[in-house]
């Protein structure tokens, strides 16, 4: 019978143990996971980045659901053990839950340092530990009020700079003299506190906390010298402690962190401890190099295996903060027995410093330029000897022996077992022979098969100049990025040659351009669909099995497999008598929520799938027509009541906004066009974040456009004046009209303005009056096919399949 | 085995799928480009999306909740994922469709 093991925790190290532990002895253990978050493994490491919002908590997820289910193992989100019975061998935990253990893994981390000042407990004062913590400082930067970062060290930085970049005024304050000074030395720091200003991030070294203020919430934070910092905001991120009370409650032995041996022993021989929480030969670990490396220990001993104990490595340290190159490795202290090398150069932002004792690499400290981190750590780890390249070291690999070589020589050079990712200790003979073996040939493959890059990303570089190296010509990481893997043409190219070639069906497309699949994946074909709905309307056939289940069902699909489902009111503009009839359908059909949308609408949800024929049918008949919220294509135009009844109106904001809704409705975009018109600048129906928003002024319509206010937030460029209400609308639609035809799919208009230029648009669409003409009437030409009710069409009877089941299979049948 | 008869070929659109209910769940039922059909529980070994309203391509299919792709050949998660969805045995006569229910059931048992 399989031994039961219970491991406490799910972060990084034990998720990685389990790895190893599944490849080593499958079905050996039936495993048992607490984890005190509700959630699924997930990268740490990559906090910043969504913090920062350069990637999602979907993109950083490590294990999904399926891993745990496929594997078998028993995972309790949300339970916290607080007890450990080591005679009974049980775990209990807050929730209630008693759960025997032959083997036992606490791997429970660590918790923020929190500064013992007056206020520490206020509403406002977060850490930055976990994915909580992320998301109530995004919550927070949403004010773009002032926030106060408490330490100057890797991960104060990062979090400074994930807030600056969501909108917030950051001031960080660190206590020693210079930042990073346990990484940095005192040069270093200089050039890396000048890097942080220069992004508006404010930084006061030797700051000293006295305590935060404020009634309830924080208002304000004081240091010791008077200084008083107004904020909304504080993050501590002064550093962080072993979490080990739960190990020293059960009678273990226990110091900084729970003592271990070299294999992950705890003093009680069937419990053993990794991770950010144990403790292994007088240190404590927070990178995350040395934890994968203690997961490997730990997992091959409760395999039963022979394995190399726990050795302590110096990790380099490298700042996640897009912009800022930084690596540093070992000890850089000064000292009689110790000389250095420094390189310095101001104007590049360069500064290089290797600190050497009898003649080898002890310490480096890279700023401006990393790319020969990974050398000077192999030299320094295999501990070689370096009087014959002295005069040369300094300036990196491709300068040794002679005259100065190609960059790419560099990694030519480096032997096989370099290591490459140092996060998940990966080393260059692994990724060349992976690459070669398994024929990768994206960045994407390489990190989903060796791990390489896939953790904090900082050897992107490294991996790619590996990847050129492998693969040769075949790799060029320069080159346009490919639609999706089923060619090697970007979107560009695609949408060019559709109309080059007049091709007009999405079987043309790929016969054509040579497609390496039959029929294109879910990422094509949906975009191939709108380029050619969108090139030959009237002629292409719309293909519906290539449209995302929103825009083939007309309601959005949601996260249990039902619909919502939302009508359009123009405008934002209803009456008793719809909301009578949207308040019949909720009864009739049951429908479990209704919500008002941002985009002032009425949105039903939670409808089963074989209803929304007849929902529609109903609302059909009060007059609705689909909201097309669902849609990559004209979902909303927000008003403010105007002249109509507003103090202030200039203009009949809300006339206009149900015009352009009444003529732009049913258009395919390449991605949801969201608009609004306010009726003057007070701007109540906040047009200025909108992907077409109208701010109405005594003189005329002032015409906004690329605003965003989702995953980004953007205020919107002002494209122009329209002196006449007709003309804002024909400048509008010839807006719209050529981001149908120019843009890539699924790039909303503010992303596509930044690749084309504000100038180049205004040019296109306000100053050239012929050219609008022509945007304007092909728009109007392909309205006339596009403006039909999806849903009083489906009523009819269109696409009936799509809404019932093929069959129902009796419980007769099948308990025979 | 027991053979079940769901329905025809033809009641379901080329790249694209249907559904039954059946006593243990729904399963969704695929019909590729080249006329091949496949049997699948309608739920993603992810975040149990329904297989069905995703799109088909060559003998896959995209989850419409995260775009996980699994093979409609295997059930298995391709790319970079992990996870399994159950196939369910299915059988072809002329247009009919055929599938055995009670095999599946005794598995779910």
């Amino acid at each position: 019978m399989a031994e039961k093991l219970v491991v406490v925790g799910n972060g990084m190290a034990p998720g990685r143990m389990l790895e190893h532990l599944l490849e080593a002895a499958p079905g050996r253990y039936e495993v048992t996971i607490f984890n005190a978050e509700p959630r699924v493994n997930y990268d740490r490491i990559m906090l910043s980045p969504v913090l920062s919002g350069e990637k999602g908590y979907e993109q950083i997820i490590i294990h999904g659901d399926g891993w745990y289910i496929k594997n078998g193992i028993t995972l309790y989100k949300g339970h916290k053990i607080v007890a450990i019975d080591r005679t009974s061998k049980t775990v209990s935990s807050d929730r209630g839950v008693t759960t025997p253990y032959d083997k036992l893994v606490i791997a429970t981390g660590s918790t923020p340092f929190i500064l013992p000042v007056p206020g520490n407990n206020l509403a406002g004062v977060l850490s930055y530990r976990d994915l909580d913590d992320v998301q109530a400082m995004l919550l927070a930067a949403q004010s773009r009020a002032k926030a106060v970062v408490i330490g100057g060290g890797l991960l104060g930085l990062e979090a400074a700079a994930g807030l600056e970049q969501r909108g917030m005024d950051v001031t960080v304050l660190h206590l020693m003299p210079t930042l990073m000074e346990r990484q940095l030395d005192t040069a270093a720091g200089h050039l890396l506190q000048r890097a942080i200003e220069a992004r508006g991030i404010k930084v006061i070294t030797k700051a000293s906390t006295k305590r935060i203020l404020g009634e309830r919430k924080v208002e304000a934070i004081e240091l010791a010298d008077g200084t008083v910092i107004p904020c909304t905001l504080v993050v501590m991120a002064a550093g962080i402690r072993p979490s080990a009370w739960l190990g020293k409650s059960a009678g273990l032995e226990v110091n900084l962190g729970v003592v271990v041996d070299d294999y992950m022993q705890t003093s009680d021989p069937d419990i053993f401890a990794l991770g950010e929480c144990a403790e292994v030969g007088g240190h404590v670990y927070g990178l995350v190099a040395p934890l994968y490396e203690m997961a490997r220990v730990a997992a091959a001993k409760l395999a039963g295996q022979d394995v190399a104990g726990f050795v302590h490595n110096d990790t380099p340290t490298k700042l996640k903060v897009t912009g800022i190159d930084l690596f540093s490795l070992g000890d850089f202290a000064d000292g009689d027995d110790r000389q250095e090398i420094v390189l310095r150069d101001a104007s590049a932002g360069v500064y290089k410093r290797l600190v050497l004792k009898d003649n080898r690499i002890i310490g480096t400290v890279l700023y401006g330029e990393t790319a020969d981190g990974a050398w000077f750590n192999d030299l320094k780890k295999k501990q070689v000897d370096v009087s014959d390249m002295r005069e040369t070291l300094i300036f990196g690999q491709a300068y040794q022996g002679g005259s100065p070589l190609d960059p790419m020589a560099a990694v030519a050079a480096l032997p096989d077992d370099a290591e490459i990712c140092g996060c998940n200790g990966v080393c260059k003979g692994k990724i060349t022979t992976a690459i070669k073996a398994k024929g990768l040939t994206s960045l994407d493959d390489v990190r989903a098969h060796t791990k390489a890059s896939a953790s904090c990303g900082s050897c992107t570089g490294l991996v790619e100049q590996l990847m050129t190296l492998t693969l040769g010509d075949a790799y060029n990481r320069n080159a346009v990025q490919p639609m999706c893997p089923c060619t090697a043409l970007g979107h560009d190219d695609v949408r060019r040659l559709i109309k080059a070639k007049s091709l007009k069906t999405i079987h043309a497309v790929m016969q054509e351009l040579e497609w390496k699949t039959s029929c294109g994946c879910a990422k094509c074909r949906p975009a191939l669909n709108y380029y050619l709905v969108c090139d030959w309307p009237g002629e292409y056939a719309d293909d519906y099995q290539s449209r995302f289940i929103n825009e083939r069902a007309h309601a959005n699909i949601q996260k249990d497999g039902t619909y919502s489902v939302i009508p359009r009111m123009w405008g934002g503009v209803t009456s008793a008598k719809e909301l009578r009839a949207i308040a019949d359908v909720v009864d009739k059909f049951e429908i479990p929520a209704v919500k008002v949308t941002g985009g002032q609408r009425i949105d039903m949800l939670g409808i089963k799938k074989q209803d929304l024929p007849a929902v529609w049918a109903d609302l059909g008949k009060a007059g609705f027509v689909s909201g097309h919220a669902y849609a990559k294509g004209l979902r909303t135009v927000k008003t403010c009541v105007g002249t109509d009844w507003c103090r202030f109106g200039t203009q009949d904001s809300t006339g206009f906004g149900i015009r352009i809704e009444k003529f732009m409705w049913g258009s395919w975009t390449p991605a949801k066009v969201k608009m609004a018109v306010s009726g003057c600048p007070r701007n109540c129906a906040e047009a200025t974040c909108k992907d077409v928003g109208v701010v109405c002024v005594d003189s005329g319509y002032e015409i906004h456009f690329a605003g965003a206010a989702g995953l980004d937030i953007k205020g919107t460029e002002v494209l122009g004046l329209a002196k006449t209400e007709d003309e804002a609308l024909e400048v509008i639609v010839a807006l719209v009209q050529m981001y149908r035809e120019q843009a890539r799919y699924l790039e909303r208009i503010y992303k596509w303005t930044k690749r084309v230029g504000v100038a180049e648009i205004r040019r296109q669409v306000l100053d050239d009056r012929e050219r609008r003409k022509a945007f304007f009437d092909r728009f109007v030409f392909s309205q006339k096919f596009a403006q039909v009710d999806p849903w009083s069409e489906r009523v009819s009877g269109l696409h009936k399949h799509e809404f019932r089941p093929m069959a129902t299979a009796g419980l007769v049948q099948a308990a025979e | 085995m027991r053979w079940i008869p769901i329905g025809n070929t033809s009641d379901i659109p080329q790249r694209g799928a249907r559904c039954i209910e059946t006593p243990i769940g729904r399963i969704a039922i695929f019909r590729t480009a080249d006329d091949r059909v496949f049997a699948l529980d309608d739920h993603c070994p992810h975040k149990g999306g329904p297989l069905s309203q995703g799109i088909v391509h060559g003998a896959a299919v995209t989850c419409p909740l995260h775009s996980w792709v699994i093979s409609l050949e295997t059930g298995n998660a391709l790319g970079a994922d992990e996870g399994c969805v159950r196939t369910i045995p299915i059988k072809i006569e002329g247009d009919k469709i055929f599938i055995a229910l009670e095999t599946s059931a005794s598995q779910a048992a």
